[in-house]
């Protein structure tokens, strides 16, 4: 995984709310046996009109619009818990989705993927589709060491959540598989308690 | 301290807490199918990690199987080669593996609670976000990405921080033609997609106590769909009578033991829940979808509503429907009767017992895909399959089918489907595909009559 500090980059907004993870990347496109390929799907079916040609009234392809940010709309990644609509992001160049709510299983994908959701207030989210439509050139700043999210150019910066351990992971580009195995001892006896405990514990009453 | 269902299961299965951190959650069961597996048995692969605990995972196909002639090779040649490749890592790992045309075979979902493997008290992951089904037996169910498949592989273990708690209750008693996926359809579009983020949601009161465990594990299996990490209902005699005897399920005096254990299970009296929110059963009549997310449910005689909101007009817009209309009446030409929501031998006997002695309307298709062998097998042995094919309707093979159109099962650009399954989303059952959840009973209902109407209205 990737290490993530900071980023300064442009935004691609796209303004829909309960953006589900089957519009992310549909489920035709999961037959794939491995991680690659997945970012020239992304969207696929708000990108593409049915003839195959670009959709020029959807955000990603308008030229106005450039990054490796995302703002999207309240409840982003709802639906699937298919891992496959982060590398479908992070395959498009994504680094950082912004919104104002993120679904459980997407946030979790996202993390291990490198990919950095950034929840905001709804206001500050609000400020920031209107801030990025007028001027699609403004920078935003995300500092995952501090947590803040800054609009460049003005005075405006949130502060954002992020589980302290997964913060660290991000920081150093390691995953949960390293640490779990390193804890192996731990688990095998906690598997002969659990087995020995067995009888004890349908007595509890 | 009063401890709740999940509570109790949750610490029951804490290996170690991390200081200001997840816990490690030892997971009991690990269910993988075809589309969310090869990544992770790669990752490992690469790593050079072995599966640590093979005989704690079980496998099945069904995202990608066909629903006709699953005797003949698969067609789609990237489904034949993903289906391929698990039957691989299962026989290369040593994990136990139901494939197409094996008596076990069915949705993940399906399969592993009627052979007995879901038990109470319990955890269990599968990389599906619909896992949240096996919560009817009072486990702790959830779906995961394909890096925590990965991590289970690794060390039958996850990171996680615990989730808050949430109850929900309804008490009365459920009208006539009102069926348990009515009552998590009313419950969404009640409190939203969003309301369940961050929560594991338990069911309680009594529509949920007298509901058979089919119909628990129907609304267990749409916790996802308010958002929630997963639903738990408490184990109880119901609980207990279904387990028994599986396959799978402990014998004898282990049986005996075990439900001297699952008894202890059950929230305490007086456990504090971080959000709690009550329904009345009497207020729940059958509901059908109108928009794009589970949550856009009305009443099947109420209107849809008027929102002056972008998101909302853009999912009237895709689902050609208008603010204030009705859906009653409207000429249907698909229609769905499966998925892990509604594949159950239940649905077919409530759906059967509805078409005996009628006939299918013209303009419909109708698919009536069993959730699994055993599903079909009983369909067939209990006369139901007979009933279906007086009536014109064909009776599929086991699989995930129209539910999400991995497989040949897509419906039209611009059709309607009146479906049982558990999401409406945009191109879900096929591009541009307009689907509409309901019950089983409006899906035959809607079957028969070639469009949508009001079943409750029939039986009263």
């Amino acid at each position: 995984m990737e290490k993530f500090t900071t980023l300064i980059s442009t935004a691609v907004p796209l303004e829909i709310e309960n953006i589900d993870t089957d519009q992310i990347i549909p489920a035709r496109f999961l037959k794939a046996t491995d991680k690659q390929g997945f970012g020239d799907n992304a969207f696929r079916d708000w990108r593409f009109k049915k003839d195959g040609s670009l959709n020029p009234e959807f955000s990603l392809n308008n030229p106005k619009y450039d990054g490796s940010i995302l703002v999207a709309g309240n409840n982003f990644g709802c639906g699937s818990s298919r891992e496959h609509a982060a590398w479908a992001l992070v395959g498009y160049g994504f680094k950082v989705v912004l919104s104002s709510f993120f679904a459980d299983i997407f946030r979790g994908n996202a993390l291990n993927n490198g990919l950095l959701p950034v929840q905001v207030s709804e206001g500050f989210l609000d400020n920031l589709f209107e801030t990025i439509k007028k001027n699609p050139e403004t920078e935003l700043k995300v500092n995952l060491e501090d947590q803040t999210v800054s609009i460049i150019g003005t005075n405006k910066t949130e502060s954002f959540d992020i589980d302290a351990y997964k913060k660290t992971c991000m920081i150093n580009g390691y995953d949960d598989i390293d640490y779990l195995i390193s804890q192996k001892s731990l688990i095998q006896r906690f598997e002969n308690k659990k087995a020995s405990n067995r009888h004890i514990e349908t007595e509890v009453e | 301290m009063k401890k709740t269902l999940f509570d109790k299961v949750w610490d029951a299965h804490v290996v170690d807490s991390i200081e200001n951190g997840p816990d490690i959650l030892y997971i009991d069961k690990h269910l993988i199918h075809e589309v969310t597996s090869p990544q992770a048995f790669n990752e490992l692969e690469t790593r050079g990690i072995p599966i640590f605990r093979p005989q704690q995972v079980v496998a099945t196909a069904d995202h990608n199987t066909p629903t006709v002639d699953q005797h003949l090779p698969v067609k789609d040649l990237l489904s034949r080669k993903q289906l391929k490749q698990l039957a691989e890592n299962c026989e290369k790992n040593d994990i136990t593996f139901y494939g197409l045309g094996h008596p076990y075979n069915g949705i993940v979902h399906v399969m592993a609670p009627e052979l007995g493997i879901t038990q109470p008290g319990m955890t269990i992951v599968c990389g599906d976000s619909h896992t949240s089904t096996h919560g009817a037996f009072g486990t702790i169910a959830f779906g995961i990405g394909t890096s925590q498949v990965a991590q289970v592989f690794a060390s039958q273990c996850l990171l996680l921080s615990k989730p808050k708690s949430m109850r929900i209750t309804v008490n009365g008693k459920l009208k006539p033609g009102v069926l348990p996926k009515d009552v998590i359809l009313y419950i969404i579009s009640e409190i939203g997609t969003d309301a369940g983020t961050g929560h594991f949601c338990e069911y309680a009161g009594d529509v949920f106590e007298n509901m058979s465990m089919e119909g628990r594990m129907t609304v267990c299996n749409m916790s996802i769909e308010m958002g929630a990490r997963g639903g738990m209902i408490a184990p109880d005699e119901t609980t207990f009578e279904y387990v028994k005897g599986r396959e799978f399920a402990p014998k004898g005096l282990e049986y005996e033991q075990a439900v001297a254990y699952w008894k202890t299970l059950p929230t305490d009296n007086g456990a504090i829940f971080d959000k709690e929110i009550h329904f009345d059963a009497a207020d729940i009549e059958p509901m059908v979808t109108y928009g794009t997310n589970p949550g856009m449910g009305i009443k099947i005689n109420g209107s849809i509503p008027v929102e002056n909101d972008e998101s909302f007009k853009k999912s009237l817009q895709y689902m050609n429907f208008k603010a204030g209309e009705s859906l009653v009446n409207k000429p249907i030409n698909y229609v769905f009767i499966g998925s892990c929501t509604n594949s159950r031998i239940e649905d077919f006997r409530i759906a059967a017992d509805y078409i005996k002695g009628k006939q299918k309307a013209e303009n419909v298709t109708a698919w009536l895909v069993p959730g699994s062998k055993q599903v079909e097998a009983q369909i067939i042995e209990e006369g139901l399959k007979d009933i279906f094919e007086e009536a014109g309707f064909k009776l599929r093979q086991p699989g995930c089918s129209a539910c999400l159109a991995m497989n040949d099962d897509k419906i039209p650009e611009g059709e309607y489907c009146v479906s049982t399954s558990n999401r409406n989303f945009e191109g879900r059952q096929g591009q541009g595909a307009r689907t509409i959840l309901a019950s089983p009973l409006t899906a035959a209902a809607t079957a028969i009559s070639g469009k949508i109407i009001d079943v409750s209205a029939q039986l009263n």
